[in-house]
């Protein structure tokens, strides 16, 4: 049989249907775009230009000279002087401020006299992760503001604690985000264009007329899926100029890696597409049917919070997560330099859920496609 | 016209976006208590003339009347009087009968005793009565047909639009349903009736021929038909191969167009013209000439200029087929159940090379089925399948290199090309490089594709569509050709060119198995199979059929004629 | 056309739709399915907390001090942690992900201590990669190691140096729980989602079936048609709402500090906003497939991105801050964890409420322009 030629009839004749008109076009380009530019600064969870309220029960110098101190910290840009109970309940229950401090009537007298006064810090329970941030950054002003009053003779401090943050240094989130979003981005389109366009198919009757010709449906299954990992590699690929570009996100480790691993991943995006397909008449559902499985997949990745969090059992499911496998390899090769070696830990899973899922829609498209109820 | 009750005068609709008036130039009058129908093929404009008389688009140019009142402007007013049934009849098929006709009556304002009043009249006057509980999306396409109707009726209109009311509906509703209309017009109703079934058009009063947005003729039917009076012929009794006799008829040039009709062969002259001799048409000596009534299709087919011809460039390119299959296509004892419906039960037939055999049957009826279980598109529950000896299950790839299909609706990729939709299928076909270059120009050339090479295929007008996926089926020359009702909707002059394609094609040695509900469609083929619940209630050629059910009331039936007493015999005979 | 006859057509209409909706599986799906399921992944996937951080520990020194100060580790629980015995190795397990980060005890350590005047070094690394992680790492640890160091002043009698403590309060949250912020936040989200979602498809349905030009050849009026179409999915949205609370507050104990009554007051004006633009799109595409796509990335994407339930919006550069102040999700999330941790703080709700019902009245009146009594 002549396969390939007629393969690649096939993925012409869908990249043909991807790029024909300048809408569909659009859809494939702009929301790439659209959220390479907004996401990197939405999603971040450090704490910046925030409102710092103080209620200032003391007079004295020192006291002031701690609030001179917090303005000049980027966590905020906002110091609000407040000036009763009433005052501090209204600041937190409006929202008007994410953290309270309040000097004791004794504290410049306290610190003066070289005690350990101690500030009630008062945080918005709805934000805490906000607060606790906050507070970090509150403990190390506080901090490196005694040190500096220390008199001479006063004997340092018996040990150190250096810090250092590894693969990130400054820990900026935008290192963080733009490797998960080459996994993100790249499964919404390979999904779509598996899982959606054989329900077109199916919809508008193409697909009977591919079934009466000589195509097999493992052929019909091969071009479906190549122009899938074309597409994710292609827009994998845009993310990755532009973190690198444009956000200046430092990129350690191994091209043929990455892409191996870009590959797989999109071999599996498109198993889950098939499968997705293979139950959808309409592509109504398999719209709905790509959601499912999207929302969760993308929540559950460790992009928004730590997988480490999660319970133990939900962990032990995410495993089948193939987001979760690639971006823990996006982000090692991106900022960790990791090798083939390091990368087996997941690369394995990876290939285990692609294998798994197109051996599963294999034996459900030669069952269900020629010989399926109108 | 002063008791015209719609009046139309030099209406134009242009859509937004398109450059292509929908409507040009439409005035017309339409007189009260009769049936008006508006005629013509699908795009011709029916549906946006009968939306602007509902008062659902405006006019770009030129006004409207009715009852002496402008749709739009006074909607709120005329609702009332206007009762409309789109295509597709409306209905929530989620919704049961009574639930369905409850929400229009609370849309009408019908309450009291009026509202119990006016459900029984219509329950009982569209017979569905016994059927009030059932959900709409459970009725068969007749009944949901009276459903629509009864809930246009309700409120009692004065005039009645209804959009395409026959489409899937078998012929027996349909004679049904035109009785019922006859019904409510004699008592004074207004009935407006868009069809593209040309033959409805012969019952109407008055007609309005619609084609390319254009009104072609407007007046009575009879009106129409009267220049064509001693013009239609039929040749009866001809010997040989009536494909080759339909072909020389054509080739005549007194003759304006001549379709087959079972083992005759029908025709119509050119005004004035002589008949053409027996011997140059070469029928054989028994052959004869016998005057027969003229239709409202011949009319329609002057009117655009006359038939196409009788060559089909397409088959002068085809190669002979050779076959070792005197039998190339067999169902033995062919089942499909889905649930506990039987969609085909124990179907067979067999289908020799060279022969056009017919599944002919109303919607529903199980020759979808039978036709996609022959095509291996379904897994029969029971029985076989075989397409050139082999069991399509198994499905080689090999027997389905020999085999075309065309589907029903249009289902080549409408956002691609024309070009891109032949160079996929031809591809996928194992076509390459000079070859595939080669078939390519030639189906462009054979269905006059040239000028719409780069334009998007679902684009394209519906006749053209139709020669798109009739070329894309041929271009690897098959063996064997899957039609599934390839005419629907068009016109009549393509659906002749159609058809002179298919004869060529079988000329040459191609097979042909088609599903139909067109009666004068099944008259071209060699044999028909009548598949009426899932069963074939009556095999044979269509003279054959016929004859079956020629009675002294009716010595001469017509394929149509000869459907209803079957479908009717076997209702009898076998009640659900 | 009377009132009395309105009144008729808009109760036929509703209750048409409210039977539609009862038929079909796949709203009732929508409504009640997709938000208890959503919810759970979002309650239990969605933490910010750190039960037990995996800390590695590589101590170079096995002096006394040293497996002091490594007790201190082991008895925090805020850590798991897990001993190596040299850098390499523990450096491989940082770079494979296994532990969050490591605290090395270098070999001078005890020596340093001895030694008056001088600092014994400890050195934190923390896995950059998950900043948010990182930054626990570094404080629990740090606060693990002035434990140490007070500990270790009070035993040998030296009086610490002065500092400044801080007595944190986390009002309304004193375990500074993220879930009980994070779960009201979701339930903006779901019903963000279900909102726009159910409503994008159902007026596209209509044309999409040939049911609307039924309609618009009855005597319905624009606003019986939009009304039908809001009432009995608000309807279903509400119950939907007081099913994702109630098993927020039963199942997963979140608590619930507000009043019901608030709550279907913010409920149905956010409901109002999230309906009207589902109809919106619906109306304006008339094509199910297009509207939901729509309903999904007008509506999912910025609730997740945009609405502060999770991200800080304070944080965002200024323009991006600009364009949350129009997204309704914005003022639901801070309506909902308010609702659920301080109760009625009513300028809160007020001011939440006042802008979704603008833009409940924004999208429901476009909605009302966008309706044709005619095709096209």
């Amino acid at each position: 049989m002549t396969m390939w030629p007629r393969i690649l009839t096939l993925i012409v004749k869908e990249l043909e249907m991807l790029l024909q008109d300048r809408q569909s076009r659009m859809i494939l380009i702009v929301p790439v775009l659209l959220q390479l530019a907004v996401f990197p600064f939405a999603a971040t969870l450090e704490v910046k230009n925030n409102t710092l309220a103080v209620y200032n029960e003391d007079f004295g110098r020192e006291s002031a000279e701690v609030m001179q101190r917090f303005s000049r910290a980027q966590a905020f840009t906002r110091l609000l002087a407040l000036h009763s109970e009433a005052d501090v309940r209204r600041a937190i229950d409006r929202q008007e401020a994410l953290i309270v401090l309040r000097f004791p009537p004794d504290f410049s007298r306290d610190v003066v006299a070289g005690r350990s006064p101690a500030i009630q810090a008062i945080l918005d329970g709805r934000r805490s992760n906000s607060g606790q941030i906050a507070l970090g950054y509150v403990q190390q002003i506080l901090n490196a503001y005694t040190r500096e009053r220390l008199p001479p003779p006063f004997p340092p401090a018996p040990s150190t604690l250096g810090v250092r943050h590894w693969f990130n240094p400054n820990l900026e989130y935008t290192w963080h985000i733009l490797p998960c979003l080459i996994a993100i981005i790249t499964s919404v389109n390979a999904l779509i264009v598996t899982a959606l366009s054989v329900a077109r198919e199916r919809e508008q009757g193409t697909l009977d007329q591919l079934l009466v010709s000589p195509l097999t449906p493992r052929m019909i299954m091969t071009g479906k899926i190549i122009p899938a990992v074309l597409v994710a590699v292609v827009q994998g690929t845009i993310i990755l100029l532009g973190a690198v570009l444009a956000y200046r996100v430092p990129f350690e480790g191994s091209l043929p890696l990455l892409y191996g691993s870009m590959i797989c991943y999109s071999l599996a995006l498109a198993g889950v597409g098939l499968l997705i397909a293979s139950v959808c008449a309409t592509q109504q559902q398999a719209f709905l049917g790509v959601f499912s499985f999207l929302m969760p997949a993308i929540l559950l990745s460790g992009y928004a919070t730590p997988v480490d969090n999660m319970p133990v059992w939900l962990q032990s499911l995410d495993w089948a997560n193939p987001m979760l496998h690639f971006i823990v390899i996006v982000k090692g090769v991106f900022l960790k330099n990791i090798g083939f070696a390091a990368s087996l830990r997941n690369l394995v899973p990876l290939l285990i859920i692609a294998i798994a899922t197109l051996g599963a829609a294999d034996w459900l498209y030669r069952r269900r496609f020629a010989f399926r109820a109108p | 016209m002063s008791d015209a009750l719609v009046t139309l005068d030099r209406v134009r609709k242009v859509f937004p976006g398109s450059t292509k008036p929908a409507l040009e130039g439409v005035s017309a009058a339409l007189r009260p208590a009769r049936i008006t129908g508006v005629v013509g093929p699908d795009g011709a404009g029916k549906t946006t003339l009968i939306r602007l008389m509902a008062g659902l688009l405006a006019p770009t140019s030129g006004t409207l009347g009715v009852n002496g009142r402008d749709p739009v402007r006074d909607a709120g007013f005329l609702r009332g009087f206007i009762g409309y049934m789109p295509q597709r009849f409306g209905l929530y098929e989620d919704l049961s009968v009574r639930e369905n006709l409850e929400l229009h009556a609370d849309l009408r304002g019908l309450a009291g005793e009026e509202r119990g009043a006016a459900f029984r009249r219509l329950l009982e006057f569209t017979g569905l009565a016994p059927f009030a509980a059932r959900l709409a999306g459970r009725l068969s396409g007749g009944m949901k047909q009276k459903l629509g109707l009864a809930c246009a009726l309700l409120g009692r209109p004065r005039l009645l639009l209804l959009d395409e009311p026959s489409v899937g509906v078998d012929p027996v509703s349909r004679r049904e349903l035109w009785s019922m209309m006859g019904e409510l017009a004699a008592r004074g109703l207004t009935v407006v009736w868009s069809t593209s079934y040309l033959d409805e058009a012969e019952r109407c009063a008055e007609v309005l021929l619609m084609n390319d947005g254009r009104l072609m003729f407007s007046g009575s039917p009879a009106d129409l038909t009267a220049p064509m009076r001693d013009r239609t012929l039929q040749l009866r009794r001809l010997a040989g191969n009536r494909r080759r006799v339909l072909a020389r008829v054509l080739r005549r040039p007194e003759v304006m167009d001549g379709v087959i009709q079972g083992h005759a062969v029908r025709l119509v002259l050119r005004p004035g013209a002589a008949r053409p001799g027996l011997e140059e048409l070469d029928a054989g000596g028994q052959a004869e000439l016998v005057p027969v009534a003229p239709r409202f299709e011949d009319a329609f087919i002057e009117a655009l200029g006359g038939g196409p011809g009788g060559e089909s460039v397409l088959a002068q390119r085809l190669r002979p087929v050779r076959g070792d299959h005197d039998t190339v296509v067999e169902a033995v004892a062919l089942t499909k159940r889905f649930g506990g419906f039987t969609a085909a039960d124990d179907v067979h037939f067999a289908v020799k090379r060279g022969e056009i055999f017919g599944l002919l049957g109303p919607n529903g009826a199980g020759k979808s089925t039978t036709f996609r279980m022959m095509c291996g598109l379904l897994a029969p529950t029971s029985g076989t399948a075989r397409v050139m000896g082999i069991d399509l299950k198994t499905s080689p790839s090999e027997a389905r290199q020999r085999l075309g299909y065309m589907a029903q609706t249009f289902s080549l990729y409408g956002n691609l090309t024309v070009a891109q939709n032949l160079k996929f299928f031809s591809g996928a076909y194992g076509l390459r490089g000079a070859r595939q270059r080669s078939a390519m120009a030639e189906m462009t050339e054979v269905f006059r594709l040239q000028p719409f090479l780069g334009t998007a295929a679902g684009a394209l007008p519906l006749g053209f569509k139709q020669r798109l996926a009739l070329a894309c089926a041929v271009m690897h020359e098959p063996a064997l050709l899957f039609l599934d009702e390839p005419t629907s909707g068009v016109d009549p002059v393509t659906r002749r060119e159609f058809w002179t394609h298919i004869n060529g094609v079988v000329d040459k040695g191609v097979t042909v198995m088609v599903t139909t509900h067109f009666m004068d469609e099944a008259e071209y083929c060699d044999r028909i199979a009548l598949v009426f619940r899932g069963k074939i209630i009556a095999a044979g050629s269509p003279d054959q059929l016929k004859e079956q059910t020629a009675s002294p009331e009716n010595p001469d039936p017509s394929m149509e004629d000869a459907f209803m007493a079957l479908v009717q015999q076997h209702a009898s005979e076998f009640p659900p | 056309m009377t009132a009395p006859g309105s009144f008729r057509r808009l109760r036929a209409l509703c209750r048409k739709e409210t039977r539609q909706i009862l038929r079909d599986p796949s709203s009732n799906l929508v409504a009640f399915v997709l938000p208890v399921v959503m919810l759970f992944i979002f309650g239990y996937g969605i933490n910010l907390d750190s039960a037990a951080l995996s800390l590695g520990l590589v101590l170079e020194d096995a002096g006394p001090e040293a497996r002091h100060f490594a007790a201190s580790l082991h008895g925090s629980p805020s850590f798991a942690v897990q001993t190596a015995r040299t850098r390499a190795e523990i450096a491989e397990a940082l770079t494979e992900g296994r532990v969050r980060g490591f605290v090395v005890v270098p070999v001078e350590f005890s020596e340093k201590l001895k030694q008056p005047g001088a600092a014994a070094p400890l050195l934190v690394v923390a896995d950059g990669s998950e900043p948010n992680t990182a930054r626990f790492v570094e404080n629990y640890v740090a606060a693990a190691w002035n434990g140490w160091m007070l500990q270790r002043a009070a035993k040998r009698g030296e009086t610490p140096p002065p500092a400044i403590g801080i007595e944190p309060r986390f009002w309304f949250n004193p375990a500074a729980e993220s879930r009980n912020f994070l779960i009201p936040g979701s339930i903006t989200i779901i019903m963000t989602v279900i909102g726009a979602l159910l409503t994008s498809l159902v007026v596209a349905r209509e044309w999409e079936r040939g049911t609307m030009e039924a309609l618009l050849a009855s005597p319905v009026t624009r606003a019986e048609l939009l009304l039908s179409k809001l009432l009995p999915y608000y309807a279903l949205g509400i119950v939907s709402l007081f099913l994702c609370v109630g098993v927020a507050v039963f199942l997963m104990r979140v608590p619930f500090r507000g009043s019901l009554l608030g709550l279907w007051g913010i409920g149905s004006l956010f409901l109002a906003g999230s309906l009207g633009l589902g109809l919106l799109l619906s109306t304006v595409l008339r094509n199910q497939f297009n509207a939901a796509q729509a309903a999904l990335n007008a509506a999912f994407l910025p609730a997740v991105m945009l609405s502060g339930f999770l991200f800080e919006i304070r944080s965002m550069p200024p323009v991006i801050q600009a364009v949350t102040y129009v997204i309704p999700a914005r003022y639901f999330v801070t309506a909902m964890q308010t609702l659920f941790q301080a109760g009625q703080v009513w300028p809160v709700l007020l001011s939440s409420g006042a802008f979704l019902a603008a833009a409940g009245g924004l999208f429901i009146g476009l909605t009302a322009l966008k309706t044709r009594r005619h095709l096209e």
